[in-house]
């Protein structure tokens, strides 16, 4: 199984939930402020993590993938 | 289970019939709603929604295949007036019946009216929903004033919203300091300067007495005398939560639906999610209710998985926002104006304070500050000694900045309850 995260960064509206709910995956550039996906393939034990940031972004800016 | 209805086409309520397709349920789910058309999220409706930044269409919450994709009967326009629990089915106006054998209430708040103000007065807005958003902003885009009345979270939104859109504002707050449920009053104080900079007038300590009209607009009566001429007037006193259907059902009700740990209610096979529950804390057992957009979400999804039995308490940590002028204000955890309060850093354009109670960081604000935000979440995870986090010894990301760094007890901030 392997997990997929993506971010549109155009949707990205700094609200930085993501990084509240996955600091393992995700990080936070205060000049621009938009969220940085620093893990795009986590590991399989972080997927519930992955899918809370995505459930946890209010500007549906995140998807997970998982195949 | 193959028949569940969900009340509430809410933030709660969607989350529910998504996560109960998870799950693997494979039974009818109809959504009913009062409100016709697209489910939308509300956070945008106090800010870019209001200004007109965001056009509606991009705050909708799901597309409209969404319901087909889900196998979830949407019903929108359709009030529902009652539920019987002995013979299982919810009333809609008009009398028609829907079965169930599971039930989710997600009815969430509605507005608190200003008992001092009659419904239909001109200029007089809400904000709750859509169609108020854009009634709301169509009228801002042309007028030179707007009073608000509450300076909660709702009420300061809109204040901002109004200010960025070049109106004269004025927020009157019958406290004595702004935000008083959440924050004690210099915190408050922190955010009335925020507004003041901006050019917002705050008025607190003080009550509107009564609205005339007058022409072109409103006059507005205060309890220290003053009258105050406007165009507009918000009342954001607040919301209450969507519970008479309920009334003679069984379902226990005290401000909300009081429910179990596991957000099953007194009813058998009815659970409730999001804005309109109340529900024991998981560490003090004190029942509590959170108005909070990502507790809509996780309620939604537990609530669904205890209609299928799973029966876990609902554990979580707080987290809410809320965005005026350029203060983008984060809050995770417990914050009460009844903490202790230690302000880590304290600036005109950024704010870091932790909230301890029971010798435990419970909570913090962070305003501007991202990464301090997600230091606070993993301490308060870890359950971090409030003595730690006051003397400074545990350690964030950020270098702590020594500028306004102190703590205050309850005594000192006031002790008032929520």
């Amino acid at each position: 199984m392997s997990v997929n995260v993506e971010l549109d960064i155009d949707k990205c509206q700094g609200y930085a939930n993501c990084l509240i709910e996955a600091p393992e995956i995700w990080d936070f550039d205060e000049a621009t402020n938009k969220a940085i996906l620093i893990q795009e393939y986590p590991a399989e034990e972080l997927r519930a993590k992955a899918e809370s940031s995505a459930r946890g972004c209010p500007a549906q800016a995140i998807t997970v993938v998982v195949d | 289970m193959d028949k569940v209805v969900i009340v509430g086409a809410s933030l709660a309520g969607v989350h529910a019939a998504e996560a109960l397709r998870e799950h693997g349920y494979s039974g009818s789910i109809t959504l009913v709603d009062q409100h016709v058309g697209p489910v939308h999220d509300r956070p945008p409706l106090s800010k870019g929604a209001l200004s007109g930044k965001t056009p509606l269409s991009a705050c909708v919450l799901r597309p409209e295949s969404w319901a087909k994709e889900f196998a979830i009967d949407y019903l929108g326009g359709r009030s529902v007036v009652g539920l019987d629990t002995d013979s299982r089915f919810v009333t809609l106006e008009g009398g028609s019946r829907l079965p169930f054998d599971g039930l989710v209430i997600a009815t969430g708040l509605r507005p608190r009216p200003a008992p001092w103000l009659p419904a239909g007065t001109p200029g007089l807005h809400l904000v709750r929903t859509d169609d108020d958003a854009q009634r709301l902003g169509d009228e801002m885009r042309s007028a030179s004033s707007v009073v608000v009345v509450g300076g909660g979270f709702l009420g300061l939104e809109v204040a901002s919203t109004a200010r960025s859109l070049g109106l004269d504002v004025t927020v009157v707050e019958y406290e004595s300091s702004l935000l008083s449920r959440v924050l004690p009053p210099e915190l408050g104080e922190w955010f009335a300067n925020v507004h003041r900079r901006n050019g917002v007038a705050v008025r607190t300590d003080t009550a509107v007495i009564g609205v005339q009209e007058s022409q072109p607009g409103l006059t507005v009566r205060l309890s220290d005398g003053d009258e105050i001429e406007t165009e507009l007037l918000v009342v954001a006193l607040g919301a209450e939560p969507v519970t008479e259907w309920l009334t003679g059902s069984g379902i226990e009700i005290d401000d909300g639906v009081v429910c179990n740990a596991d957000l099953s209610t007194s009813v058998g096979g009815v659970v409730a999610a999001g804005d309109v529950v109340r529900w024991p804390h998981p560490e003090t057992g004190k029942c509590v209710r959170l108005e909070h957009w990502t507790n809509a979400v996780e309620q939604g999804r537990h609530a669904a998985g205890t209609l299928l039995g799973a029966n876990e308490p609902f554990r979580c940590v707080p987290y809410f926002w809320t965005d005026q002028f350029d203060a983008r204000a984060r809050f995770v955890g417990w914050v009460s104006p009844t903490h202790e309060i230690f302000v880590k850093s304290s600036h005109e354009d950024s704010l870091v304070v932790a909230f301890g109670d029971r010798d435990e960081l419970q909570g913090a604000l962070c305003v501007n500050e991202p990464k301090e935000l997600a230091a606070m979440r993993r301490l308060i995870d870890q359950g971090t000694a409030w003595s730690e986090v006051a003397d400074g010894d545990a350690k964030t990301d950020n270098v702590p900045t020594t500028d306004a760094t102190r703590t205050v007890t309850p005594n000192e901030v006031g002790g008032m309850d929520e």
